[in-house]
């Protein structure tokens, strides 16, 4: 977390990573600069496809993923497009969790249906919901290792192998655990994706994505990656990149297409989010464990869903996958007669949190609060929002680095003042 | 920089196979001393495998050496039938062919006093790689040459590659990458 991806600058010896704010790099002359077009030599040409301090938060993750490259974006939301427009060609369909952030689900059934992809969701609950919803055109497995919002844990290692029995790529957003958490390539998850935004950058100050690859899939069967390209005068970027082409593919075609890039001052600071991951992650896991506990106690809470708790039907996947804890980011219930009481209520509480921030980001150093069937999954339909499990009362935390006596008070207070 | 870290991801070698065929000791003294590489299997076509990494080493400074049974001129270099007709010696004998052809390719490198013979990514013929390490040749399995010097030139690291190198070390000067 502190070393990784950057040697020391040998003119300056600068030990922070510098800042390159820069657009563009100049050539050594005129066949350096047509070999870096052709990408027949490493280096930089112009900051929407790679720059150095860019470099060095991407060589970070990729190690901290275990993974054999990393490649950053614009945002959560441009990694996981990226991945797929990389992957998939027209025709193509994805087999996604039903459990995701709600602007991932437009993204997936709107925004890729432009593009002539289809998306079947499934409960991912159940390995054989996976199975019998992959067709011959699936070319793409998707889900969140924790779940937006109920917290629901991704069942990695035999989603993995389902994928690897059918030759299909298991792409994993690791938003919610971090590397720290967990490394879905170690249980055998082809990507990983991150909306770098939370907590990796940690202090809600940057939008950032990235996009990790173990360079362990056999792309050879996937026309995007091994026919030639048309884009790259033939290039077949399997053939000539191996292990690295998706992640070259994606930097030198997509992003360099979209502009999804993101700006060297955000690499930088999501880099110093990086340095103070793990002690930042301990402190948000046990602040989230204990607000957790604290609700679940507490008479006027109906129920609370947080996999760190024994009751969570998934708590036995999050002591394997997330043994130090499921994030710091899960979702309850008020006691209430009706549906509309229990929303009404919520409602209140927010209003009543004097320390929780109400707003639509998670990860943030501060404590946050807010009611997603309003907010985050609004767009949903109301069967995407039970498919979802957004239940109208649902309101949702992302724990921050307070002082827990300052949390709990603060829940108390407010949870007082309800009727 | 003097750390070494092991080269773990992206190997079909066991980890005993790394320590002999993948030792990055082994492997940055070799692109440190080398000079004149053969590349066998070398192909004309400018967007062959091959070709990037001929083209890659030419601008880091080596002198590369085509080697296939077509004849002409590659990259500015006359083609040689087999690495026998080089008329001058070489350094380093870098192969893009098939696993089963090694073994005869690292006899041939042995006759012709080259220093080290160089295996491919996904080119692994241990036998082979074995006799020329026991005929004193630096001997390396399933890697790219063109990735290994961006390991440690800094160029894998300009496209957010996992170097797998950690080091707080400050390098001497600019461009000390081995």
């Amino acid at each position: 977390m502190l070393h990784a991806g950057h040697v020391p600058d040998a003119e300056t010896g600068a030990r922070a990573v510098p800042i390159h704010q820069t657009t563009s790099y100049v050539f050594h002359d005129t066949q350096h600069a047509a070999h870096l077009f052709e990408l027949k030599q490493y280096g930089n040409i112009y900051s929407r496809i790679s720059n150095p301090t860019t470099a060095a938060f991407e060589e970070r993750v990729a190690s901290l993923e275990n993974g054999t490259g990393a490649l950053a974006v614009a945002s959560g939301m441009a990694a996981q497009l990226t991945t797929f427009i990389t992957l998939l060609s027209p025709g193509d369909e994805i087999v996604a969790s039903s459990h995701l952030y709600g602007g991932s689900v437009t993204q997936l059934t709107h925004t890729l249906k432009k593009l002539s992809l289809k998306v079947h969701f499934v409960d991912p609950t159940r390995l054989e919901n996976w199975e019998q919803a992959i067709t011959p055109r699936t070319r793409l497995l998707y889900g969140e290792i924790i779940g937006n919002p109920r917290g629901s844990i991704l069942d990695v290692e035999p989603l993995a192998k389902l994928g690897n029995a059918h030759r299909i790529p298991l792409v994993v957003d690791a938003t919610f655990a971090t590397p720290y958490l967990c490394r879905p390539i170690d249980w055998g998850a082809t990507i990983v994706v991150h909306s770098a935004t939370k907590f990796i950058g940690g202090h809600g100050n940057s939008l950032g994505g990235v996009i990790v690859d173990s360079g362990k899939f056999d792309f050879s069967s996937f026309a995007t990656l091994a026919a030639p390209s048309d884009a790259y005068h033939g290039l077949r970027f399997h053939d000539t990149f191996a292990h690295y082409a998706f992640l070259m593919k994606a930097r030198v075609e997509t992003v360099r297409d979209t502009g999804a890039c993101i700006s060297p001052m955000n690499s930088f600071l999501l880099i110093q989010g990086l340095e103070t991951l793990s002690v930042r992650m301990e402190r948000h896991v046990r602040n989230a464990l204990l607000v957790a506990k604290f609700l679940d106690e507490h008479p006027k809470v109906a129920w609370v869903s947080y996999a760190g708790l024994p009751a969570h039907p998934d708590h036995t996947l999050a002591k394997k996958y997330l043994p130090l804890g499921p994030g710091a980011v899960f979702t309850f219930g008020l006691l209430a007669p009706t549906p509309a009481d229990a929303r009404e209520k919520g409602k209140q509480l927010i209003e009543r949190l004097q320390l929780f921030s109400h707003l639509a980001n998670v990860g943030d150093a501060r404590s946050l609060v807010i009611h997603p069937a309003s907010t985050t999954h609004q767009q949903l339909s109301d069967e995407e929002l039970v498919r979802a499990e957004v239940s109208p009362e649902m309101v949702r935390l992302s724990v921050g680095l307070e002082t827990s006596e300052d949390l709990l008070w603060d829940l108390d207070q407010a949870l007082e003042g309800i009727p | 920089m003097t750390s070494a870290c092991a080269i773990r991801l992206n190997s079909a070698l066991t980890p005993e196979q790394k320590a002999l065929f993948q030792s990055p000791d082994q492997i940055r003294n070799v692109l440190a001393t080398a000079r004149t590489i053969a590349i066998v299997g070398l192909s004309a076509e400018p967007q062959k495998a091959s070709h990037f990494v001929a083209s890659y080493l030419q601008d880091a400074g080596y002198r590369i050496v085509p080697v296939n049974p077509r004849g002409g001129v590659i990259l500015g270099e006359t083609v040689y039938g087999d690495l026998a007709k080089i008329p001058f010696a070489v350094d380093v004998v870098d192969v893009f062919r098939p696993s089963p052809e090694v073994d005869a390719l690292a006899v041939a490198a042995i006759q012709i006093g080259a220093k080290v013979l160089w295996q491919q990514l996904r080119i692994n013929n241990i036998p082979a790689a074995t006799h020329a390490r026991e005929a004193g040749l630096a001997s390396i399995v399933d890697a790219c040459i063109k990735m290994e010097h961006g390991r440690y030139s800094g160029g894998l690291h300009t496209v957010g590659m996992n170097t797998e190198l950690v080091t707080a070390r400050r390098p001497r000067f600019a461009g000390s990458a081995f």
